[in-house]
């Protein structure tokens, strides 16, 4: 009996679950409706006008579109070196050492940092270096965010593909070394090709964690409704708009924010299940 | 010792003299082993698990740098120069060795791994040379005319035993002066098994074996001199027939009959 009340519960939370997810892209996909009446799904896509004066009202996401991409994938592009070399130390020229233990600790340590906390770093540390820097005269922008963004993400990245590197198995790696193989040339023509779809699937989600960071963004990026003129230039990402502006939103305007909101959350999906798919088809083979 | 019975026709290849091996400072896996081994000659190195059988043939390539916790000492003299005081990449490209599981690399074509000495220690063929390599080496081990049509196909393409015979050709690609062999066919079928020992046969005109085998009968059938040994140390060393037949130790005696193993 007590077995049969333990079961239903456990199918009651599940199910919850399930319709707790449905209702929030209910939410979503209803609250769109009327963006999507008036500019079409891909008129919506494809505009990047962002007009909210009553008299000129006029709604495009691509601005906010182009403006995360910019910043998740110039975010993975720094991310990379240093993860890799976070993964390498920890899953190849460390592994089981205590050092190896320590850093991953730290990178953990890293994870575990509220976006707000970086935001503040960034505002105050990372901004006037960016001015020194004379990538542009304010510090904020794409380029700040984005590198901001990558130590954000480089946790994500390097724990798993450390993962992935120290599960190449000892024995491939003896017989390259038994050929006469030096450590460089064991671990880029045998531990990284073995590891690789794990690796790539690590940075995947990595990438999905970028395009969806808000807070520390909204913070850096410079608020910007165009779209963003390069690295030097300023934009908004599409969760960064979303933040800066739903409090005074309504009508149409709040219609097309939740539109916003709607197509993160089907890109950041996307981005996972393609993970999943390359990790998937990793432990088959 | 005075089971000097070895079988050989010329000087020794390999000369070990006084070698230990030690996983912490009180804890020695092999203990002053000291010995000769003569070229174009199949040794087999017998005993029960953990006497050091392994341990010994590892220290010989030089496989003991790679765990920071293990030293060797002793000489180990291949054609006169000390392996221990040689680089040792050097030291495995003319010592090769041959693992109890077969290694092929799983992103590699079959091409590519009866290369992959060559790719990577960095050294550069051109296609004419590369298709020589590929053909003498699979050749050598009986696996070019199953293999010839597919080599574009991944290592883990082909069977337990072809993938060992793929092992042992990337191995003789380099060349080297001793082949290394650590329980070769533990992990394979009798059929496998048995292609590999003729296939040892064959190759000992070129090369000299050493290998490290846990089947008794598989030593009398392949190997001129055999190695027994006991608790890291190295008790017999002679001419296998009459190891098999008048064994000189008592300990020997007893492994062979099965008393202890």
């Amino acid at each position: 009996m007590k077995d049969k009340i333990f079961r239903f519960l456990l199918f009651v939370a599940a199910l919850l679950i399930l319709l707790l997810s449905a209702a929030i892209v209910y939410a979503l996909v209803s609250r769109s409706g009327e963006t999507f009446r008036e500019y079409g799904i891909w008129g919506f896509i494809t505009s990047a006008e962002w007009d909210p004066r009553s008299a000129t009202e006029e709604y495009g996401a691509l601005s906010f579109i182009l403006g995360t991409l910019y910043t998740a994938f110039f975010a993975l592009l720094l991310c990379v070196p240093f993860s890799l070399a976070v993964a390498l130390f920890n899953g190849e020229y460390f592994k089981g050492k205590k050092i190896a233990g320590v850093v991953r600790s730290v990178v953990d340590l890293l994870a575990g940092i509220p976006s707000i906390v970086y935001g503040l770093w960034g505002f105050y540390t990372v901004r006037p270096l960016v001015i020194a820097l004379d990538v542009n005269a304010q510090g904020f922008g794409i380029f700040l965010s984005s590198v901001v963004l990558a130590i954000m993400i480089i946790p994500y990245a390097s724990s798993l593909s450390g993962e992935f590197l120290s599960m190449v198995p000892n024995n491939l790696k003896e017989g390259a070394y038994s050929l006469g193989a030096t450590r460089i040339e064991v671990v880029q023509h045998i531990s990284l090709p073995t590891a690789a779809s794990g690796i790539v699937a690590s940075y995947i989600l990595a990438l999905g964690r970028a395009l969806g960071e808000t807070m520390a963004v909204t913070m850096l990026i410079g608020n910007t409704n165009r779209i963003p003129g390069g690295l030097r230039g300023t934009g908004n990402t599409m969760a960064s708009v979303i933040a800066n502006q739903f409090g005074e939103a309504d009508g149409l305007k709040l219609s097309a924010l939740i539109t916003i909101g709607l197509l993160l959350f089907i890109i950041t999906a996307v981005i996972n299940l393609i993970a999943k798919l390359v990790m998937k088809k990793l432990s088959h083979a | 010792m005075e089971n000097i019975k070895i079988t050989h026709s010329k000087n020794a290849i390999l000369q070990l003299k006084d070698v230990s091996v030690s996983y912490t400072p009180e804890k020695f896996a092999v203990k002053k082993v000291s010995t000769d081994i003569y070229p174009n000659t199949i040794t087999a190195i017998m005993g029960p698990s953990g006497c050091g059988k392994s341990t010994l043939i590892r220290a010989i390539n030089r496989m003991h740098d790679l765990y920071a916790h293990i030293t060797t000492t002793g000489e180990i003299l291949l054609k006169g120069r000390n392996v221990l005081e040689m680089d040792p990449m050097e030291v495995r490209r003319m010592a090769g060795m041959v693992f109890q599981q077969p290694n092929p690399f799983p992103t590699m074509s079959i091409y590519e791994n009866v290369l992959a000495g060559y790719s990577l220690n960095g050294i550069r063929l051109n296609r004419s040379e590369k298709d020589e390599i590929v053909e003498q080496s699979l050749m050598s081990v009986a696996l070019w005319d199953e293999v010839k049509d597919v080599m574009s196909k991944r290592g883990s393409f082909l069977s337990g035993g072809q993938q060992q015979r793929l092992c042992i050709a990337r191995t003789l690609a380099l060349k080297p002066e001793v082949l290394l062999m650590d329980e070769p066919t533990s992990a394979l079928d009798p059929i496998s098994t048995n292609k590999i020992e003729e296939l040892l046969l064959e190759l000992k005109q070129k090369f000299t074996i050493i290998i490290v085998t846990h089947n008794m009968s598989q030593a009398a059938r392949i190997s001129d001199n055999s190695m027994f040994m006991y608790l890291g140390e190295l008790v017999e060393h002679g001419n296998t027939a009459q190891m098999f037949t008048k064994p000189q130790h008592k300990r020997t005696e007893e492994y062979l009959t099965g008393v202890f193993g």
